[in-house]
């Protein structure tokens, strides 16, 4: 199994070439926000194991907002974001991204501060402008770019042959049909045309940290519990109180902001998001941001890594990191379906989860025990996270048309090549996937 | 509790209570406002019906709705404009990136519109007219009276006809509409209430109240303090120093779709081998009822007849479609759903549905449909055409179709979520391929993925596959419209000349 990894290389513009950058990257897309994945500067359609990736200019729309709670906004400069999914580490995509694209990198950084394009050490520089989130939701750890290609290939072609035979050996007849498709995919596996690559051995020291994290973690926590219990009891009372008195701000975003947003948007069927914003004031909020993050990114490795995030399944990869010295955060997803309905769907499943770690931000709307309320408000909410939302100057999905139920689908189906079914049942089962 | 009577209906226009059935005769018309001074002169003393129930029930009906120019035109200040919605604002044709969300691309997009394609041609007001059989000619003579011609130009008079209480393809028509909780004896609490009901909080349908967040739409609300002419509007229930414009009133989403009758007959004819009740079967399937209204899953409740069994089911026995297809076209339009996947028996069991356990991969993709439900209000236009005389070669060309109309207190949240989340998605449900089989437009994805399938499971084995569907049911034209309460109307009409910026 190949673990997914991700990496966010940020650096500030320099002084008066936001402009030029914003072309620049422009010119990479064949749709507004979109990728051309054969664009000269960084073909990402060359790369078999990129499943995301985009260029963002993080700027602080919505710095002011702060000054509500009494607090004088940070100065922020424009900053370039690039940021991907990966599979394997990203050392080694590092060196595979400047082997096919140095030029293209070197262009593109050349904007930044702190970047020469002449005698930069390119791999040195995107090491170490890359930070590390806090947290991150894999939709399925493990799952490939490659195997989602091979395996949606393995999808088309089946399903195009079931048509052509199902009536001449008969619906019923499940058995029989297997056995046809079966022996279809062995003679397609033959000639060439179908690939089902058998998954690579997981990497021992990722096992070996995976494993440590597993067990680590709680096992710390329940070592802290006697001290972490007082503190919860201060932490939920004090949580309460600003809760009670924090400034609820109910700001609507401009149309031109909603359609420099909804531009980029419902091109295909899923979509990007990003959002910055500030992290309100205060130890007693950073301390549980943090530590809902911790847990979040606790679950996302071991509980919700196949397919659901809670009740959730409609997002591909999500991620949050601190930023500014933990003075602001910076949260982005892939999601299927437009932005209204993801949104619907968190407000209507997980209110409670987006509650949980979002209640820390400025601007989103008042919660109660920091899981209720909040998105509840639904125009408050709608409007915050809109408001927060960031244009992306550049995205790529390396499987346009296919949606994270898809690609469960896909596997499932998949499954069913390789491990026989017991009855007819499963078969039929299988079959209706197809 | 409030009593019945409590609810303010003489201040709300009739057609949010009545779908005014027995008044088959109707005209709908699209009006330009030329001299606004008059306009607001015959709005004055329009007899526009409210929902006061008569006996006997009134032989004609008038009932009124503006586009956002409309307001404009009429002189409403900007600050009250910046209230209503962006969807309104902006509206329905008036931003490519909302006409991509609607499906309205291809052979749908707004440049081919017959009306209300562009910001131009957005018409400023809708009057919908109601009598009885023969009697609206009468009635829009009565309408018309003083200042009607110096006030409007009519831009259009939308076609319509009484064809029986069937859609043009042949099937009975607006059986699913939700029943409006009016005294809010429903709670809206989830936790009270997770499983799929048709009452429905009347603040999704009527500005000014609870929705089903139990929460107030935002809507323009006025400082009596600083405009006078507020003080004859109701009060704000959640701001109370404040005016409310928009409390009883409602948008009206108004869309004029036309149906290709002969070439969906025929086509089914065709890929059913010209027998007939494989043909009657694979539309029952697409559209997800009998030709008589019957709903496809099996009744479930003993003792209830077929006939009152017509809105009484909802789709949880049937998860997989192996009855009514996921894709079917009621379906779509209304999945029924709770607020949880199936009932949660038990605070643990709720606790673990929350947490999204115990499901199977393509089990509750679409939850909740109380958020995202239409008060639907249209009607048909174009001549009959039975389904056995459209199949022949030599059926009449006619156009053909319907003015759909819904009334919703949330443009984006209900109209265009269930347009594009649930009818135009051909990914709605886990489906491959397909878009509703009667609204969809078969625009392919940008991967090149065809759209134009319609799949109906089949338990005993692969699913049933029709390919290559054309198109059915095609745009014309389309607009949003706010439906003011009685009040908001006096205050339009009461706007002073002095204010009016004809923005045209």
């Amino acid at each position: 199994m190949t673990p997914q990894s991700s990496f966010m290389i940020v650096a500030a513009v320099r002084d008066g070439q936001l402009k030029d950058l914003r072309a620049l990257l422009a010119s990479m897309n064949n749709l507004p926000g979109h990728a051309d994945p054969d664009n000269g500067l960084i073909p990402f359609g060359k790369f078999d194991r990129v499943h995301f990736a985009r260029f963002v200019i993080i700027e602080a729309r919505t710095a002011q907002e702060i000054r509500e709670f009494g607090v004088t906004p940070r100065p922020w400069r424009p900053t370039l974001a690039f940021l991907g999914d990966i599979d394997g580490d990203m050392q080694t995509f590092f060196l595979e991204l400047i082997e096919r694209a140095e030029p293209g990198l070197k262009k593109i950084f050349s904007h930044c501060e702190g970047f020469s394009e002449e005698d930069q050490d390119l791999l040195g520089w995107m090491k170490a402008n890359n930070i590390n989130a806090s947290a991150t939701y894999v939709n399925w750890i493990g799952r490939t770019v490659r195997q989602i290609h091979e395996e949606a290939a393995l999808h088309r072609s089946l399903s195009i042959y079931l048509q052509k035979t199902a009536d001449d050996v008969g619906r019923e007849n499940v058995r029989a049909l297997r056995q046809k498709l079966l022996s279809y995919v062995e003679m397609e596996k033959y000639k060439g045309t179908l690939t089902l690559t058998p998954p690579e051995p997981t990497p021992p020291e990722w096992k070996m940290r995976n494993l440590l994290h597993m067990i680590g973690v709680p096992l710390i926590l329940l070592l802290l519990s006697p001290l972490l219990l007082v503190i919860a009891l201060i932490f939920a009372l004090r949580l309460r109180m600003l809760e009670r008195s924090d400034p609820e701000l109910f700001i609507r975003p401009s149309r031109e902001h909603l359609a420099e947003l909804t531009v980029q948007e419902d091109q295909d069927v899923s979509n990007q998001y990003s959002v910055f914003g500030d992290v309100k004031p205060g130890v007693v909020r950073l301390l549980t941001f943090k530590f809902i993050l911790l847990l979040t990114d606790y679950f996302a490795r071991h509980v919700y890594n196949h397919g659901f995030l809670a009740r959730i399944k409609t997002i591909h990869f999500a991620r949050w990191v601190f930023m500014d010295n933990n003075h602001r955060v910076f949260f982005a997803s892939n999601y299927d379906g437009s932005h209204e309905s993801y949104m619907d769907d968190f407000i209507n499943k997980v209110g409670w989860g987006l509650n949980l770690t979002f209640t820390n931000g400025v601007g989103y709307p008042t919660t109660q025990w920091i899981i209720k309320e909040g998105a509840n408000r639904e125009h408050a909410f709608k409007y915050t996270q809109r408001r927060h939302q960031i244009p992306t100057e550049v995205w790529y999905k390396a499987y346009p048309g296919l949606t994270a139920v898809d690609l469960a689908r896909n596997s499932r189906i998949r499954q069913g090549v390789e491990i026989r079914q017991s009855n007819d049942a499963e078969i039929r089962e299988w079959l209706s996937l197809i | 509790m409030k009593e019945s009577s409590d609810f303010e209906f003489d201040d709300l226009q009739g057609l949010l209570r009545f779908g005014y059935g027995k008044l088959t005769d109707t005209s709908f018309m699209l009006l330009n406002i030329v001299n606004a001074d008059l306009a607001k002169k015959w709005l004055e003393t329009a007899p526009i019906s409210s929902a006061i129930t008569q006996d006997p029930p009134p032989d004609t009906a008038l009932q009124i709705a503006f586009s956002v120019e409309g307001l404009r035109a009429l002189g409403l200040e900007e600050s009250v404009v910046e209230g209503f919605s962006d969807e309104f604002i902006v509206g329905m044709a008036g931003d490519e990136s909302r006409s991509r969300r609607l499906g309205d691309v291809g052979n749908n997009a707004p440049q081919q519109w017959k009306w209300g394609g562009n910001a131009a041609q957005v018409p400023h007001v809708l009057l919908l007219l109601y009598a009885t059989k023969g009697g609206i000619t009468a009635w829009q003579k009565t309408i018309e009276g003083e200042y009607f011609s110096g006030a409007f130009q009519l831009l259009q008079e939308l076609p319509t006809l009484y064809i029986g209480d069937i859609e043009p393809f042949g099937f009975p028509d607006s059986i699913s509409q939700p029943t409006v909780d009016w005294m809010q004896r429903q709670s809206t609490d989830t936790h009270e209430r997770d499983r799929y009901s048709n009452l429905l909080a009347p603040g999704e349908i009527v500005l000014g109240y609870r929705n089903e967040y139990g929460q107030y739409t935002a809507r323009p609300l006025i400082d009596s303090r600083k405009d006078q002419l507020a003080t004859v509007l109701p009060g704000a229930e959640d701001d109370p120093p404040l005016k409310d414009f928009g409390r009883n009133g409602t948008y009206l989403v108004l869309r004029q779709l036309s149906q290709d009758v002969p070439g969906f007959w025929q086509f089914l004819d065709k890929v059913s081998d010209h027998i007939p009740e494989k043909r009657e079967q694979l539309a029952a399937a697409m559209v997800g009822r009998e030709l008589d209204g019957t709903p496809l899953v099996p009744a479930h409740i003993p003792g209830i007849s077929r006939k009152e069994y017509e809105n009484d089911f909802t789709y949880d026995q049937d998860s997989k479609g192996n009855y009514c297809p996921l894709g079917a076209h009621v379906r779509r339009s209304n999945p029924r759903t709770g607020d949880l996947p199936t009932s949660a028996c038990g605070p643990l069991d709720r606790l673990i549905k929350i947490l999204g356990f115990g499901q199977r991969p393509d089990e509750d993709l679409i939850a909740s449909s109380r958020f995202h439900r239409l008060l639907r209000r249209g009607r048909s236009y174009g001549p009959a055409l039975a389904p056995k005389d459209a199949i022949k070669p030599q059926a009449p060309v006619a156009e053909r179709g319907i003015q759909f109309i819904c009334l919703v207190g949330n443009i984006s949240r209900q109209f265009e979520f269930v347009q594009n989340a649930w009818t135009m998605n051909s990914k709605f449900d886990g489906v491959q391929n397909e878009k509703d089989p009667m609204l969809g437009n078969r625009e392919p994805l940008m991967s090149g993925e065809s759209t134009d399938h319609f799949n109906s499971p089949d338990p005993s084995g692969p699913r049933r596959t029709t390919c290559h569907l054309p198109q059915f049911v095609t745009t014309l034209g389309g607009g949003y419209f706010f439906m003011p309460g009685l009040r908001a109307l006096k205050y339009i009409s009461a706007l002073p000349a002095n204010r009016t910026g004809s923005p045209s």
